[in-house]
């Protein structure tokens, strides 16, 4: 009588291969279930790294294959870190991500404060707010383009209906003030209803209990706010946060579509300007030196953060 | 029975396979726009007569650089044939990408002084100015202007017209002209609409800023460097001049286009005056046809301009248009060369003409009935003679993505002078060079 799953499959296991197997150790079946992961890693990850690397410290240019190689060392790195092109679209970028976070955190945990509360249709109101991010970036870009259109925007009829203004005396992807705005306010309205979920994920999981305890208590509800509601959601809110962060700061489909970097630089994000030199000007060397800066920044602001996101959630 | 009726399958089998033996499938690459279109119905002729089959691989004009030269710089079999960008062909020569038509040429009796001579040297020559030839000149382009004549004809704008610039309501002769007439109909309510001045190029993406200044800036003096002493450039693209018309062009982008018009190229500028919004249009003239053909500006509504004069009387204009090449990986290239000796053939030429295409063979456009063939035709032949190309050397896109960003910047962002972008461009290219070992 074979009892368990192991003697069946010892049972129907060719000698020959259980000889084979006996004469393996535990590590080294381990390694051979690995290994497929490790290879694929290797080749897909940091075989392209260290590639990224190599050419960072040449001028190759990927469309000029006959032109030869010279190594140029670190010149690449420190031609980058001198050309304020380069350091105006870092500020574009941080102006771009901060708004971004700090908005989609504001209106993302407000909603789903609202959808939290017991109300008639609340399930179709979730999925109404749900919608703009099941759409895809680029078709949202091309269309917030006609919504910004000056002439014939619903935008710019809104704001106007508002202010009593001209719909076509301002254009907001044209004007070098308005257009770092025109970016903030289509990602916010794409990505708010993402970050909502996640809070009202954090907001469910707080058990009632605890409100329950706190009322009997005499605690207000301001109190039980801040008390019981911000610090049970805050990890919830950082993950959201860091996803976000992750997200806009490798921005490239929604705002080309949108503004293509203009006017001028104005919109001209790290990920745009980054694409601009490797497939545009070609410089490969110079871009691959780049990468690997916008990489190292990533992964450090990145590790830092999930160092203080696992603090907060062991508290 | 079965035995005779499988015999004579086989049979059949062997000979379609007998007959096509030589048949290929042939992919040509090109920008989608209309003359592509044109080019679809044009190569059903060569179909019918070689037995190859055509298939086609159009990319809209701001993807299209980007897509194709990644296919060559990647040594891509898609494309046995490649009507590139004219820009294109110093990398493509160099790379390796083109394969050289000299021998092909000769062998077959195809003479390079049959073609208009600028589009020799725009499409298919490298280095410029040498009997090196990578491609055959296949679409001849150019910027030129469109005007709305119907509305020029208007006695009450007439009147009004002459009354504030003292003189008549005709087409612009010089660009100081041009800015007066986009500048009188801007916000001008015409039929109940409000129209605007001008449309022109400020597309930040691909090249199309660049190709709207430089149209301006040749007839202002700009030169991309000293023709005595190659990438010398101070002074040249820096000039007092070239100052002048890139100011120029901001004035004109600021008083006289339409809102909302910081990003527009070919596509915009057609929508804008196809929908009645603007008075002046620059665009290439491949656009021309389609205009003569619409229910709202075409029928004699439309008239046709020559690039107007700078400030000196100088006039040129920006050259477009394209090269066919057979591209170097592909396996089938006496096939692509078949198509091109096909191409290059006089009555192809001709029909090519009177499809939309822009032929580049003199013998069409020299023909005594080609300048009133079509209302735009003659428009095109003098443009076509006072051409000027932006850089067509390997490291072009370099070049031309360092001029779209100082010229987005200083035109539409406001950002800086004319001088100050035109001081940065010569940095910026003098760097290309010395990369590049040219100065």
């Amino acid at each position: 009588m074979l009892n368990t799953m192991t003697e069946r499959v010892a049972k129907v296991t060719p000698l020959a291969a259980v000889r084979r197997i006996r004469g393996l150790s535990d590590r080294t079946i381990a390694w051979i279930f690995v290994a497929p992961t490790i290879f694929l890693l290797l080749a897909i990850n940091i075989f392209p790294l260290v590639w990224t690397i190599r050419l960072s410290l040449t001028n190759y240019r990927a469309n000029q294959p006959n032109r030869p190689l010279q190594w140029v060392g670190l010149d690449n790195y420190r031609r980058i870190l001198n050309d304020s092109d380069i350091w105006n679209t870092m500020q574009v970028t941080a102006h771009f991500l901060i708004w971004t976070i700090v908005l989609q955190v504001l209106i993302g945990f407000t909603l789903a404060w609202l959808i939290n509360r017991k109300f008639k249709g609340n399930d179709l109101w979730t999925t109404i707010i749900v919608l703009p991010m099941m759409l895809s970036p680029a078709v949202v870009g091309n269309f917030w383009t006609f919504f910004y259109q000056p002439q014939i925007g619903i935008f710019n009829y809104v704001v106007a209906f508002f202010a009593g203004a001209d719909p076509s005396s301002f254009t907001m992807i044209g004007s070098v003030d308005l257009a770092p705005w025109s970016i903030v306010i289509v990602d916010t309205w794409m990505w708010t209803p993402f970050v909502m979920l996640i809070c009202l994920a954090g907001l469910r999981s707080i058990p009632s209990y605890i409100y329950e305890a706190a009322a009997i208590d005499r605690a207000s509800s301001w109190r039980q706010f801040w008390t019981i509601t911000i610090p049970m959601v805050m990890p919830f809110l950082m993950l959201a946060v860091l996803f976000r962060g992750i997200e806009n700061f490798k921005m490239f489909d929604l705002v080309v579509q949108l503004t293509g970097g203009g006017p001028g630089s104005t919109t001209e994000l790290t990920s745009i300007n980054l694409k601009r030199e490797a497939f545009e000007k070609w410089r490969t060397g110079y871009a691959s030196a780049y990468a690997i800066i916008l990489f190292v920044t990533v992964f450090g602001l990145a590790s830092i953060y999930v160092k203080a996101l696992n603090k907060v959630k062991e508290r | 029975m079965k035995i005779k009726t499988l015999l004579s399958a086989t049979a059949l089998a062997c000979s379609l396979s007998a007959s096509n033996a030589y048949a290929e499938d042939l992919t040509l690459c090109w920008a989608a726009w209309d003359p592509a279109n044109a080019l679809v119905e044009l190569s059903k002729d060569f179909e019918s007569k070689s037995g190859h089959k055509m298939h086609f691989e159009f990319v809209p004009w701001p993807n299209f650089a980007d897509r194709m030269l990644n296919e060559l710089n990647s040594g891509g079999k898609l494309c046995d044939l490649m009507i590139g960008d004219s820009q294109w062909i110093g990398g493509a020569a160099e790379s390796g990408h083109y394969v050289k038509l000299n021998d092909f040429f000769d062998a077959n009796g195809i003479k390079m002084d049959d073609f208009v001579p600028a589009t020799v040297i725009g499409y298919s020559e490298w280095p410029k100015n040498t009997p090196n030839y990578w491609a055959l000149p296949a679409f001849g382009d150019v910027v030129g202007w469109t005007y709305r004549k119907d509305w020029f004809a208007r006695p009450e704008l007439q009147a009004e017209f002459k009354t504030k610039y003292g003189r008549e309501l005709v087409a612009p002769a010089t660009f100081a002209e041009l800015k007066d007439i986009a500048a009188f109909f801007q916000n001008r309510t015409i039929d109940g609409k409000t129209v605007y001045g001008a449309s022109i190029y400020t597309e930040r993406g691909s090249e199309g800023i660049t190709m709207g200044a430089m149209d301006v800036l040749y007839s202002f003096g700009f030169k991309y460097d000293n023709p005595k002493k190659p990438y010398e450039m101070a002074g040249f693209v820096n000039s007092p001049g070239a100052v002048a018309g890139l100011e120029f062009y901001k004035a004109l982008y600021d008083c006289c286009t339409p809102p909302g018009s910081s990003n527009g190229y070919m596509g915009e500028g057609i929508d804008a005056f196809k929908s009645g919004q603007v008075a002046l249009q620059m665009n290439f003239a491949f656009t021309w046809p389609g205009f003569e053909a619409d229910p709202n500006v075409g029928g004699g509504k439309t008239g046709y301009l020559v690039n107007p004069a700078g400030p000196s009387g100088e006039k040129f204009a920006q050259l477009g248009g394209q090269g066919i090449s057979v591209v170097s990986y592909s396996t089938k290239q006496d096939a692509a060369l078949e198509y091109i000796k096909w191409f290059a053939q006089p009555d192809v030429q001709q029909k090519w003409w009177k499809a939309g295409g822009f032929s580049c063979l003199r013998s069409v456009v020299e023909a005594a009935d080609f300048a009133t063939s079509q209302p735009y035709a003659q428009t095109f032949l003098d443009s076509m003679a006072i051409v000027r190309d932006f850089w067509a050397e390997p490291s072009y896109a370099t070049l031309l993505q360092d001029t779209q960003k100082r010229f987005h910047d200083y035109v539409v962002a406001g950002k800086g002078t004319a001088q100050e972008a035109l001081d940065g461009l010569v940095e910026d290219w003098a760097k290309t060079f010395k990369d590049d070992g040219k100065v």
